[in-house]
């Protein structure tokens, strides 16, 4: 296995990372959709302690893929530059409204930053699912490695139910999360009800998005990645009896299993490219062509080593410091 | 304009709002650690009511602004595949590395450390929360030496060479030891104090003015900010100094340019004002101190100092044909002397606070007119912070990487001008709009809450 395989497999490992702790991050964003305040409160509070460490995986992926692939970083951020523009809003009012919307207990203070981290949460989720459907199915790369398309090209029928399908999926993985997190009897209730709901729905977007990006994409070229996106929506289908059952541990971990599996299974139907070009096969870029040299992949590859596994270990620690569920009384006091 | 000058316009603006933001992060993550570890170390219960009460109040300050810090840094870390797709092509083997290592080993524990002092105030020992404060101003300031050993390459490469015409890393260690590195990041680490403190002295002395019941431990805070703040200003200097002698050698071009010497000289004087004609290549008008730049470079009235022109003429005969004279002499000069005015009056208002807050305790009650518009003066570390890195940005024009790639040639080529004007005023609204929540958010808390003994 070289050096450029070990980065494939590090950026996947990332982005998997990303989906799975901002999955649920967004989506806790997005349930806050249509709730009285103090229930919003309590959803902020319960990833308030780690949602800045989880956006954090977001960066190092980012940053990683700068470093080990540097022409995949320059393409596709150039590429996508309006839909990045977007997210970047979307992501600085989210960022901002969480240390803001406690400074003053008025309502219209409250709701103000509260749209703003519904709005801060639903753009990214929606635009991730839009810009990695356009990985796989391909955009216009010329042979200098630049994007000749236009914005527009980019927001095709399919890319399109890749972003809903991200959405809902982000959005259930989030109620899923709540479903651990929230104290609230009745509160709680009422999350089964919806988590459940949500998840059915995801199913059904999953399908659709498999028919758009069989018809559009290569995704199902490989069996590994058919394998994958099925083990995805198997697990999908679990998560969704837990939920039903009223078990927010089974449907957390298995919301969680489903943003993997399905992450490894989009870079596993990429493989061994990394954005696919849609003018010619021999103009996509792949982990060789879009690579840096072995001795700076080399580096970076010890580095990895050394620091994913401390992140892992005290971002574990911090989930364990911060297990209780969150009870209205939190959030009065805070 | 086109998307190029755009593109610099929309990078300017962002790199000068978000450097509002990191002083404050780097110095006052510092300050709060070091108030939490009095906190933990004091007996008298009253004390410590009233210290655990700073500690929040500081806290509070900080984490606005370090929220405001964190949302730009993102945008500053997509601009280069945004923006500059071609910079990043031909230095992502080597630039890459200090970000990606700046989110492995530094962001990473900033952000999930700054949420467990958060919310761990009653589920950690006062131990431990106490030194999550200390990791994330560690963090942040080994946050800051990444970003700062990236930045130096782009000033002074070293550690490189050129293949297929691009730059890739040979030596990792000469990267992280460039002797750039040194200068701007210990300048930049004392601004941080700097600001970090003087935005203490100020919020203290305002709250000495207005508010009684807190004023006592205000004047404890404010006189632990003045000798902060003093280690800082002299840090500043000093590393300030430093890095302009260690300029002469590294980066002629900036140094001449910022001091608007246009011949080379010996002895060198220093123009205190200049009317600077850049078309003609000279100064129409100057106020000079005969030798002075001289002994500034070399520590000796005498010794030779390079000029723009002959820097120019080097170039051509280096690079070929061409313009290597950074396009705005004038503005790197004015704001030289912008950085090292701001910085000398601070310097003064710290010493005359000190003067009151130490030796004059007990009058302080006849000057609370004086503090009350203390916080009049809080723009200057941010004026000084502002110019100062203009300076270091605007000197290394025409150049993106000194000596290997230009800025005209890194631009992304699939944007259009109308897309960038787009999130040109896209990410400024959005700056500015939160910018003045953010400040008043920060002035309200500031206002309302008060340190007293009451739980």
């Amino acid at each position: 296995m070289d050096l450029n395989i070990i980065w494939f497999i590090l950026i996947t490992v990332l982005f998997t990372g990303f989906f799975i702790l901002e999955g649920f991050d967004y989506g806790v964003g997005m349930m806050m959709f249509g709730r009285p305040k103090n229930e919003r409160s309590q959803f902020v509070r319960a990833i308030g302690p780690v949602w800045d460490g989880n956006e954090v995986w977001m960066i190092t992926a980012g940053g990683a893929l700068f470093a080990a692939f540097p022409h995949v970083y320059a393409t596709m951020f150039s590429t996508f530059y309006l839909a990045l523009f977007l997210m970047l809003l979307a992501l600085i009012m989210r960022g901002v409204a969480f240390e803001l919307r406690g400074k003053f207990k008025t309502s219209d203070w409250v709701n103000f930053w509260d749209c703003g981290i519904m709005f801060g949460s639903f753009v990214p989720a929606l635009l991730w699912g839009v810009a990695v459907t356009n990985l796989l199915r391909g955009v216009a790369i010329n042979y200098q490695m630049h994007y000749v398309g236009t914005f527009l090209d980019l927001l095709n029928p399919c890319a399109i139910v890749g972003g809903i399908f991200f959405v809902f999926l982000f959005a259930f993985h989030g109620a899923n999360f709540l479903l651990i997190k929230i104290a609230d009897e009745k509160l709680l209730n009422e999350l089964q009800k919806l988590s459940f709901r949500l998840g059915l729905n995801t199913i059904f977007a999953f399908v659709l998005f498999g028919l758009a990006a069989a018809h559009d994409t290569d995704i199902l070229a490989k069996i590994s990645t058919v394998i994958f996106l099925g083990l995805s929506i198997a697990a999908l289908i679990a998560s969704c009896a837990g939920a039903k059952a009223g078990n927010g541990c089974k449907a957390f971990l298995s919301s969680t299993l489903a943003v993997a599996f399905l992450t490894i299974g989009f870079f596993n139907a990429l493989f061994p490219r990394l954005m696919v070009s849609s003018l010619s096969p021999n103009l996509s870029l792949d982990i060789y062509n879009a690579a840096s040299t072995p001795h700076t992949l080399t580096l970076m590859t010890i580095a990895a080593l050394i620091f994913v596994p401390i992140v892992l270990c005290y971002q574990f620690w911090t989930y364990r410091v911060f297990r209780a569920r969150v009870t209205p009384q939190d959030v009065n006091y805070h | 304009m086109d998307a190029l000058i755009l593109s610099r316009l929309q990078f300017a603006i962002t790199t000068i709002y978000h450097f509002l933001f990191v002083p404050v992060t780097l110095g006052l993550s510092i300050f709060v650690a070091l108030l939490e570890t009095w906190y933990i170390n004091s007996n008298s219960y009253e004390e410590r009511v009233k210290l655990k009460k700073l500690v929040k109040f500081f806290g509070t300050i900080f984490l606005i602004n370090f929220a405001m810090g964190v949302v730009t840094g993102i945008v500053q870390e997509f601009h280069f595949g945004m923006n500059w797709s071609e910079y990043a092509r031909f230095m992502g083997d080597i630039f890459g590395a200090p970000l990606a290592l700046e989110a492995l080993t530094a962001f990473f524990i900033e952000s999930t450390f700054i949420g467990l002092w958060i919310f761990g105030w009653d589920k950690l020992s006062e131990k431990v929360h106490c030194l999550c404060i200390w990791i994330v101003a560690f963090g942040s300031n080994l946050s800051a030496f990444w970003i700062l050993v990236a930045n130096s390459f782009m000033q002074h490469p070293v550690g490189y060479a050129i293949e297929n015409g691009r730059a890739v890393m040979t030596d990792f260690a000469q990267l992280v030891t460039n002797p750039y590195v040194v200068g701007q990041y210990s300048h930049a680490f004392f601004a941080g104090i700097t600001t970090g403190g003087f935005l203490v002295i100020v919020v203290s002395a305002w709250k000495i003015a207005t508010d009684e019941v807190s004023r006592e431990m205000f004047v404890k805070t404010i006189r632990r900010a003045v000798l902060y703040t003093l280690v800082g200003i002299c840090g500043v200097m000093g590393s300030g100094h430093m890095h302009a002698q260690y300029l002469a050698q590294a980066n002629p071009m900036k140094l001449a340019s910022f001091e608007a010497l246009w011949e080379t000289e010996n002895p060198a004087p220093f123009a205190v004002v200049a009317d600077i004609n850049q078309e003609a290549r000279r100064n129409d008008f100057e106020i000079l101190i005969p030798n002075m730049f001289s002994f500034m470079v070399h520590n000796s009235f005498d010794g030779e100092v390079k000029g723009i022109n002959d820097l120019q003429r080097e170039a051509v005969e280096k690079y070929g044909s061409g313009y290597y004279i950074p396009n705005d002499v004038r503005g790197m000069f004015w704001s030289f002397r912008a950085m090292i005015g701001v910085g000398g009056l601070m310097l003064l208002i710290v010493l005359v606070t000190g003067c009151l807050v130490f030796f004059k305790r007990n009058e302080i009650r006849e000057h609370l007119c004086c503090l009350k518009l203390m916080p009049l003066l809080l723009p200057l570390p941010f004026i000084a912070n502002s110019v100062g890195w203009y300076i270091a940005e605007a000197g290394r024009q025409p150049w993106i990487v000194v000596g290997l790639q230009k800025t005209a040639v890194a631009v992304s080529p699939n944007l259009s001008a109308n897309e960038v004007w787009l999130t040109l005023i896209g990410f400024t609204a959005i700056y500015l709009f939160l910018a003045v929540l953010a400040v008043f958010a920060a002035v309200m808390f500031i206002r309302r809450t008060k340190i007293t003994e009451e739980v």
